[in-house]
C-alpha cells in the first residue's frame, strides 16, 4: 500500500504558544485514519496544518509524493487534498446547490462534475430536498452534511474531516458515520478527527491519539478501542 | 408599530417578487425608463415639475453632477467593501490619485509641463490608481480584519499630507486651467464649458452605466464567486481552492481603479485640484453610503451613494427658526445612520445573500454566548 499523506516532527505556534510538538503521522491510500482526543488536545490545528490554512513552524508533510509544507492552501486543494471544516464552516448565504458548487471551485471538467455532484445527492438525500434553502438557515446536522459534501465535490484524493459528528443527535452520528464508510469504500481515503472516539475507533483502520500537541498513542481501530488507557480517558468506560 | 414594519416588509418583499417574476422586457422597459428620467433630470423644463426635489440652494445641474460622482464611488467601493467583505476607510484617497494624475499631468502650474489633453492622461490615472491599489494591498491584504482597515484610514490621511505640503503637488493653492473633456458642438462650441454642468453629469452617468453592466458581469462571473465565498468564510474559501489573496488584491484594484476614474472626471470639470478637496469626511461618507444603501447590492450602492449626496445638498439654503440647516447635516446624516443600523443593518436595499450572512451571524453570537 503507498502512503499518501506523510507528516513528519510538524511544529506549529498560536503567537507564542506550542500547538503542535512535533507530531509525525502517516495515512496510507484507501484507508480510514482517526485522530482522537480532548478538547485543545490540538486535534482541528493539526488539520490546519495539512489543509494549510495555518504554516508550521518545523516539520515536514508531504502528500502524494510531493513536499507541500510550503505549499498555498489553495493549491493543495487542486493536488487532491480537501478538508470539509468543523460546525458552522458552510457559507451561509449561498444555497445548497450554490454551496456544493463552490466545492467544484477548482474543477474545468463539467460533466464530471455533474455526475459528482449527482452522487453527492445520492449520499446526502436531505440535500436534495433543500437544494434551494441558504445555507446558514439548514440545521446543525444538514450543514455538516453540506460540509461534508462540498468537499467531496472537489473529487480529493484525501478527504479531511474536522468533527464531522459535532452538535449531532446520537441517530445523525450514526448516519453519518456510515456515510463516512460508505464514502471510503467508493475509494476515498480519509483522515477524521474526532471526539466521539468510540464511533471513530470502531470505523477507522487506524487511529492516533493527541494529546496536548503530542501523538501518545498509534494502532489499529480495534486496538485502540480495546485498549484499557484510551477506554478510561475517551471511551468513558473504567 | 409592529404591524407598520410588516406591512412596510411584505409591501418590500412583494415588489422584490413582483420584479423577479416581471417579464424581461417589463424589466428592460423599467430600466429604460428609469435611464431616460435620470438624463432627462438637469433640464428646467423638465425637473420644474417636479416640486420639492431640485434643490433650492444651488444649481440643480452643479448637485447632479456631484451627487453622480458619489454615485460612481459608492458603486466602485461596493466592489470592495459589500463583495469581497474588505474595509476600506481611505477610499477617497484612490479618487485623490485619479484627480491629482489628472492635474499633474495637464495643468500649466505643474511641475512637469506636459499639458496633454485630459483624455490622453485618463488612461494613465486609471491605470496609476490601480497601481496604488495593489501596492497598497500587496502588504496589508495577507493580513485579516483590521489591518487593511486601520492602513487604508493611514493611506488616504498619506495622500492628504502629501497633497498639502509637497512643492510638487501645490498645496492648496492646487492645480489650475485643467483641461476640459474633449469634443464640441456642430457650432463649434465646447461641449464640456465652464457654464453648463448638465455635459459632465451626462457623461457620469454614461460612465456609470457602462460600469455597472461590467460590474455586474464581473460578479456573476467565477471572480464574484470567489469574492462572495471569500466574504462569507474566508477559511472555508481556501479549504475549497480559492486563491484568496489573489481575488483579495482583485476586488481592491478594480475598486481603485473606478475610484481613480472618479477622480478623473472631476479634476476634468472642476479644472482646479488642491488639497482643499482632499477630507477624511468623504471616505467615511462613501463608506456609509454604500452600508446604508444596501453593501453587496449594486442597485443598493447606487441609491445609497444618490441618496448620501443629494440629502447632504438638498439642505443647504433651508432655514428653520433662523437656523441654517446646511450647518448641521452632517448631525442629520449621522442620525440617520445610526437609526438604520438599528433597525435595518443590511442597508436599504440589501443582497439576499448578505441578509442571510447577518442572520448567521446574529444566530453564532447567540449560540457563542
Amino acid at each position: 500500500m503507498t502512503t499518501l499523506l506523510e507528516i513528519e516532527d510538524v511544529s506549529l505556534l498560536y503567537g507564542r504558544i506550542k500547538a503542535l510538538h512535533g507530531i509525525s503521522l502517516t495515512v496510507d491510500e484507501g484507508e480510514i485514519v482517526a485522530l482522537i482526543g480532548a478538547n485543545g488536545a490540538g486535534k482541528s490545528t493539526t488539520m490546519r496544518a495539512i489543509s494549510g490554512i495555518r504554516p508550521v513552524a518545523s516539520g515536514r508533510i508531504r502528500f502524494d509524493g510531493e513536499d507541500i509544507t510550503k505549499l498555498r492552501a489553495d493549491l493543495r486543494v487542486r493536488r487532491g487534498l480537501c478538508q470539509a471544516p468543523e460546525g458552522r464552516g458552510i457559507f451561509p448565504g449561498m444555497t445548497v446547490m450554490e454551496n456544493l458548487d463552490m466545492g467544484a471551485y477548482t474543477r474545468r471538467d463539467r460533466p464530471e462534475v455533474a455526475k459528482d455532484l449527482a452522487k453527492v445527492l445520492e449520499l446526502f438525500p436531505r440535500l436534495a430536498e433543500r437544494r434551494k434553502q441558504v445555507g446558514g438557515t439548514l440545521s446543525g446536522g444538514e450543514q455538516q452534511m453540506l460540509a461534508v459534501g462540498r468537499a467531496l465535490m472537489s473529487r480529493p484524493k484525501l478527504l479531511l474531516l474536522d468533527e464531522p459528528s459535532m452538535g449531532l443527535a446520537p441517530m445523525l452520528i450514526q448516519q453519518i458515520f456510515s456515510i463516512i464508510t460508505e464514502i471510503n469504500q467508493q475509494g476515498t481515503t480519509i483522515l477524521l478527527v474526532e471526539q466521539n472516539a468510540q464511533q471513530a475507533l470502531a470505523r477507522a483502520h487506524r487511529a492516533y491519539v493527541l494529546e496536548t500537541g503530542r501523538i501518545v498513542k498509534e494502532g489499529t481501530g480495534a486496538e485502540l478501542l480495546h485498549d484499557p488507557s484510551v477506554k478510561e480517558a475517551y471511551l468513558g468506560v473504567a | 408599530m409592529n404591524s407598520v414594519r410588516e406591512w412596510i416588509y411584505t409591501g418590500r418583499h412583494a415588489v422584490a417578487e413582483r420584479w423577479h417574476n416581471a417579464p424581461r422586457w417589463t424589466r428592460w422597459a423599467v430600466i429604460g425608463a428609469v435611464i431616460v428620467f435620470f438624463y432627462a433630470l438637469p433640464n428646467r423644463e423638465f425637473y420644474q415639475w417636479l416640486g420639492p426635489i431640485p434643490t433650492t440652494g444651488s444649481n440643480f445641474g452643479q448637485v447632479l453632477f456631484t451627487i453622480s460622482i458619489y454615485v460612481l464611488l459608492a458603486v466602485g467601493l461596493n466592489i470592495v467593501v459589500g463583495f469581497a467583505g474588505l474595509l476600506d476607510l481611505g477610499y477617497f484617497g484612490f479618487f485623490a490619485v485619479g484627480a491629482y494624475t489628472v492635474a499633474v499631468f495637464t495643468s500649466p502650474s505643474s511641475d512637469l509641463k506636459t499639458l496633454w489633453p485630459w483624455l490622453l492622461a485618463l488612461p494613465l490615472a486609471i491605470a496609476l490608481t490601480m497601481v496604488s491599489g495593489v501596492f497598497l494591498g500587496t502588504p496589508t491584504l495577507r493580513l485579516r480584519g483590521d489591518y487593511l482597515a486601520i492602513v487604508t484610514l493611514g493611506f488616504a490621511e498619506m495622500i492628504r499630507v502629501a497633497a498639502t505640503s509637497s512643492e510638487f503637488l501645490k498645496g492648496q493653492r492646487g492645480f489650475n486651467q485643467i483641461p476640459h473633456p474633449p469634443g464640441s458642438y456642430s457650432d463649434g462650441k465646447p461641449i464640456f464649458g465652464v457654464l453648463d454642468p448638465r455635459p459632465y453629469y451626462w457623461l457620469v452617468l454614461t460612465v456609470i452605466i457602462l460600469v455597472v453592466i461590467g460590474v455586474r458581469n464581473l460578479n456573476r462571473s467565477r471572480v464574484g464567486r470567489a469574492w462572495i465565498s471569500i466574504r462569507e468564510d474566508e477559511d472555508a474559501a481556501q479549504l475549497m481552492g480559492v486563491p484568496t489573496f489573489k481575488f483579495k488584491l482583485w476586488a481592491f484594484a478594480s475598486g481603485a481603479a473606478i475610484g481613480g476614474l472618479a477622480g478623473a472626471l472631476f479634476a476634468g470639470k472642476q479644472n482646479f485640484v488642491s488639497s482643499q478637496n482632499l477630507e477624511l469626511l468623504n471616505s467615511i461618507i462613501i463608506l456609509a453610503a454604500v452600508i446604508l444603501g444596501g453593501s453587496g447590492n449594486i442597485v443598493g450602492a447606487i441609491v445609497g451613494g444618490g441618496l448620501v449626496a443629494y440629502l447632504i445638498e438638498r439642505f443647504r439654503g433651508i432655514e428653520f427658526f433662523g437656523v441654517e440647516l446646511y450647518e448641521y447635516r452632517f448631525m442629520f446624516f449621522g442620525l440617520i445612520l445610526v437609526v438604520m443600523m438599528i433597525f435595518r443593518p443590511q442597508g436599504l436595499i440589501p443582497n439576499r445573500r448578505r441578509a442571510a450572512e447577518f442572520k448567521d451571524r446574529r444566530k453564532e453570537v447567540i449560540v457563542g454566548g
